[in-house]
């Protein structure tokens, strides 16, 4: 580069002769450079600017670009992930505490029209109607030649009847696939399970939802990919059930019952081992919630969760537990029960004349009203309802079922002394046949209060306290008592030990205004083995006769006990438990004053 | 030396290009691999879910039931009932074996056998 002199010679020699300062010329110079390194300066700079401004374009366009990409594009599996970690189903399977399946899904077809790329319309429609009876073949031919572009035709095809609808040829029936929910056990546990059904459908794909029971209870679970297709665990014993089951339907119609419910509950943990409610149904193909008649009548009516029954005298054992709890009696106190016992208009009798007086054991064992009420009024009705409310008898259940919050418990809203003495012989307050097993089993197992549940679970509750354990010793020997010498004697099954409560309530007339002479419901509520609480079996017949006799007969007694303890005979084994000599008392020092 | 040099690296590049390709072909392959073997992971699986499915309608209580009905004669199979526990106690002890004959007596047979008489000294 050839820099330009700041004082040329030339110039400074010319301007001395012209008498001008020569230094005016190298300012000038001076001043001529800097103009121009300045201009030099800021062309680059631009251009730095230029470039910077272009790369920032640049990597916003990229962020924008992928950000773009990302929300517009379809989803992808990672495909050189290892395999596992797929959705398999769209819905996970229920399966009982042994593993064994009680509703999972099977792959089939959905059949759908589009008449507008049909070709032989009256072909179809002739073979449709062969292949599906249930089809009318004229109403086949018009929606094929209306104006419809697309219509359902099947939901579920067997592959059969794919084949069929393949060899017909019609270019216009298609298939959609789908996932169906199947049971394969049929009627077993059905009100538990619930059913399934379709929500939003599409042509390749529709969405599986629980309708009812734990189907629709645990529906989000069930269809949560997180859980990587994990069952989900019952507490029920399919074995166990189907037994029940069996006995139970057997019991109904010797009976000649309208309707049954059993609860078999493990006392320490809470789980429900089996439950039923006849009759049932079949979840493959639930039928339609009834549009007439009583909603209780059903077959879609759990009436161990649902129906809201007077009880009876199951109740009689929380009476003279509160009562020993308290220490107002202990198992030997001569209780009055003279009879009948007025209380302003009503009048409270026994089914027997029981003497003057029993003692508190003998009271539970020969079932005397009296009695009980004599107790309930020595309680009180304050501590009475606080002693029934812990047990959880006016609050729904909380088992994990989609009806149970709807099954609130009737009791009165003003609790008089009539009343008090009416509940503590268990009239007067409706609860399901679930509420009192969990009443029992709360009573029972040493008295702390469990929670009935339907998911498997291994630890016991070790719930609040509710009575000491002697007073839930003493109640279990009491129950032991009804069936050895009282009125459930056919309870007894050789080797299990069972204890129990009978009751026999009649039922209220449809009006509300008093009660039937010829409908009863009958319960048994039972325990076993009695010296050591494990299991609580209620079973409850809604409108038992047994007609052996020359009269009619429709106590518990004579009607409940010998289901419930057919169904011990059956079940206890199922459960492992072995038949036992019941232990004797081990020998006391008495104490006596020297 | 610099056009040894020029040629090495070109030669390099080549070379990595090569390898580059070769990698990027066997990923491809391999993916490919991957994506047929889920496909029949995901086949096998379906079927094994309706295989399933249909060893539990297969063993449903109300079946295996009847089957027993039906072959009562044959297999003679009756719910399980209390009576069937049985205690430890109740199992006879099998027969202990004969102790082994160590020092084996010789006896003279009886005047009721067909044996040959024996002359003692």
């Amino acid at each position: 580069m050839i820099r330009t002199p700041l004082r040329p010679l030339a110039r400074v020699l010319k301007a001395r002769q012209t008498g001008e300062n020569p230094d005016a010329i190298e300012r000038e110079n001076i001043r001529l450079r800097h103009e121009e390194m300045r201009d030099k300066a800021r062309l680059r700079a631009q251009g730095r600017l230029l470039v910077l401004s272009v790369f920032f374009l640049g990597a916003f366009m990229t962020v924008g670009a992928r950000m773009g990409h990302l929300a517009a594009s379809e989803p992808m599996e990672p495909q050189a992930r290892a395999s596992g970690s797929q959705i398999l189903a769209q819905r996970a399977d229920i399966v009982d505490r042994n593993g064994r399946i009680l509703a999972t899904n099977l792959e089939t077809h959905a059949l759908y029209a589009q008449p507008p790329i049909m070709i032989d319309k009256e072909k179809a429609a002739r073979e449709l109607a062969v292949i599906f009876p249930d089809l009318d073949e004229k109403e086949l031919l018009e929606d094929f030649t209306g104006k419809r572009k697309f219509l359902w035709i099947k939901k579920k095809l067997s592959p059969e009847q794919k084949q069929a609808v393949h060899d017909i040829g019609d270019p216009g029936l298609l298939f959609g696939t789908r996932e169906m929910r199947l049971y394969p056990n049929g009627h077993l546990a059905a009100h538990i399970l619930g059913g399934a059904s379709f929500g939003r459908e599409g042509v390749h794909s529709a969405e599986v939802i629980g309708v009812a029971g734990v189907e629709s209870r645990f529906d989000e679970f069930l269809r949560d990919p997180v859980n990587e297709g994990a069952p989900l665990q019952l507490s029920i014993d399919m074995t166990v059930q189907a037994a029940a089951e069996r006995v139970l339907y057997g019991g109904m119609k010797l009976l000649n019952a309208k309707g049954a419910a059993s609860v078999l509950m493990d006392v320490h943990t809470g789980e429900i081992i089996s439950m039923v409610s006849l009759p049932d149904f079949d979840p493959n193909i639930r039928p339609r919630p009834p549009t007439e008649g009583e909603p209780g009548d059903s077959p879609l009516f759990n009436r161990a969760v649902q129906g809201l029954y007077e009880l009876g005298s199951t109740f009689k054992i929380f009476t003279s537990a509160q009562a020993l709890e308290l220490g107002l009696v202990n198992a030997e106190t001569m209780i009055d029960t003279k009879g009948p016992m007025v209380v302003g208009r009503h009048r409270i009798r026994d089914f027997r004349n029981y003497g003057p007086e029993l003692s508190v054991t003998n009271v539970i064992v020969k079932s005397s009203n009296i009695g009980t009420a004599h107790m309930a009024l020595d309680i009180g009705a304050k501590r009475q309802k606080e002693f029934l409310d812990s047990l959880g008898f006016f609050k729904p259940t909380e088992v994990e079922l989609t009806e149970a919050p709807g099954a609130q418990p009737l009791f009165p809203k003003q609790w008089k002394d009539i009343s008090t003495m009416t509940i503590s012989y268990g009239h007067g307050i409706s609860s399901s046949p679930l509420h009192l097993a969990a009443g029992y089993a709360s009573l029972l197992n040493g008295g702390t209060k469990v929670t009935p549940t339907l998911l498997k679970r291994v630890t016991p509750q070790n719930g609040p306290r509710i009575v000491s354990e002697e007073t839930s010793r003493i109640s279990a020997n009491m129950l032991r008592q009804v069936v050895t010498k009282g009125t459930a004697s056919f309870g007894e099954v050789p080797g299990y030990h069972v204890g129990g409560k009978t009751g026999t309530a009649d039922k209220p007339l449809t009006n509300g205004r008093g009660y039937y002479d010829d409908k009863v419901i009958s319960t048994f509520a039972s325990v076993f083995p009695a010296h050591d609480p494990k299991y609580v079996l209620i079973v409850t017949l809604d409108e038992p006769t047994e007609t052996s006799g020359p009269k009619p007969r429709r106590t518990a007694g004579w009607t409940a006990v010998p289901v419930a303890s057919e169904m011990t005979r059956r079940m206890a084994p199922l459960l492992g438990l072995r038949p036992e000599i019941a232990p004797a008392a081990p020998a006391k020092v008495t104490l006596t004053s020297n | 030396m610099r056009g040894f040099l020029y040629v090495i690296s070109a030669l390099a590049v080549v070379a990595l290009a090569f390898w580059a390709y070769q990698q990027n072909y066997a990923t491809q392959q391999a993916l490919r691999e991957v994506r047929g073997l889920q496909n029949d992971i995901a086949t096998q699986r379906s079927r094994l879910a309706v295989l399933r499915a249909e060893w539990a309608y297969l063993n449903r209580p109300d079946r295996l039931r009847d089957l027993a009905e039906i072959n009562f004669d044959r297999l003679g199979l009756l719910p399980l009932m209390p009576e069937q526990f049985g205690l430890v106690d109740q199992v006879a002890y099998p027969p202990e074996p004969l102790l082994p004959i160590t020092d084996p007596v010789e006896t003279r047979a009886g005047p009721d056998t067909d044996d040959e008489e024996v002359q003692l000294p």
